[in-house]
């Protein structure tokens, strides 16, 4: 059991560096100050590569994806907030630059949808739940299945 | 189960079906006729001033230009990004040269050697009016340029009224940019 762990501890490290190597073309590219470096990350991978389009920039090998990691680095170490990077990005480019777009009236649906689905999910569970307990049984029999059980308690007799 | 019930529930998944298919229709046909384009980054660009810049020019031609030289132009100019390296900027030069006996086309070189970029376009005749080099390609994330080939319509003073981010043609410049070089002057 203890080597399992160790196994698992050696793959998930090694597979961690090897995601941060990708991150970025070379290590020459990342800042040193690992605060900043990880900032600079973040805001990286809330940015959409406008090359390839559902890759973040920090995933990104595209040439302009790496321009724009250089362009969010400088900024990062010249000490603009995130809001200002973002903002940065966002006046040059549009909102279709930012991975998670912003709560506006073309994307209301599409932020309040998770929520829509879970409240109708739960009301249409408790509509029906509702129904099954209050439907009243259906106890009147036809004429057709009176004269039948009539003759079949007959025959018993 | 009712019978009005029963007819809602099996119209439902027919009609929600339908509105899909009608949507997806539209959207597939707004992208033939150019109604629709999903890859359209270039809207913010659209009606704003232009980016400051200074660009140096290529060898052998010209000194480059800077913002201040588009601003002071007194005729609409069609800024076109373009690299030597780029397949769809070797298809748009002929009907670049075209077009530039119509409108003044300035030119700026994406992230290219000078060298080549010299050569590319003197190779069957230039069609820029004045061209300058942007090695970094930072003036080009300024403009919200996404790649090359990329074409802004610049109107006097500076203000940017067209962004094409494909190859231009002279259809679409009959199409587009004639109409509105019309309603400029």
């Amino acid at each position: 059991m203890k080597r399992l762990y160790t196994l698992l501890f050696v793959v998930l490290f090694v597979g961690g560096l090897t995601g941060l190597a990708l991150a970025v073309d070379s290590p020459s590219e990342m800042l040193h100050d690992p605060v900043q470096e990880k900032r600079a990350e973040n805001i990286g991978a809330q940015l959409r590569c406008l090359v390839c389009q559902n890759e973040s920039i920090e995933d990104s090998s595209a040439p302009l994806a790496r321009d724009l990691r250089h362009v969010v680095r400088e900024q990062v170490q010249s000490g603009k907030t995130d809001q200002e990077i973002m903002a940065w990005m966002t006046d040059r480019y549009g909102t279709f630059i930012r991975l998670s777009p912003p709560f506006s009236i073309t994307t209301a649906l599409l932020w309040i949808m998770p929520a829509l689905a879970l409240v109708s999910g739960v009301a249409l569970a408790w509509w029906q739940f509702r129904q099954r307990n209050t439907a009243p049984p259906n106890d009147s029999l036809t004429d057709e299945e009176r004269t039948r059980i009539a003759a079949l308690t007959q025959e018993n007799e | 189960m009712n019978s009005a019930r029963r007819k809602l529930l099996t119209a439902l998944p027919i009609v929600g079906a339908s509105a899909l298919g009608i949507g997806f229709w539209r959207m597939l046909h707004g992208m033939e006729n150019g109604g629709f384009d999903p890859r359209a980054v270039n809207t913010p660009q659209l009606g704003r001033a232009i980016p400051s810049f200074a660009l140096p020019g290529l060898p052998g031609i010209g000194d480059g230009f800077s913002s201040t030289d588009l601003r002071d132009q007194h005729t609409p100019i069609l800024l076109n990004f373009f690299a030597s390296w780029c397949i769809p900027c070797v298809s748009e030069m002929p009907g670049l040269r075209n077009i530039s006996q119509s409108i003044p086309i300035w030119g700026i070189a994406y992230k290219d050697h000078l060298d080549d970029a010299a050569a590319f376009i003197q190779r069957d005749g230039s069609p820029y009016a004045r061209v300058a080099a942007d090695q970094t390609g930072r003036t080009a994330i300024d403009w919200g340029v996404t790649g090359v080939p990329e074409t802004f319509l610049v109107a006097p003073g500076g203000r940017i009224l067209w962004h094409n981010a494909s190859g231009l043609t002279p259809d679409i410049f009959d199409a587009d940019i004639r109409p509105l070089l019309a309603a400029i002057q």
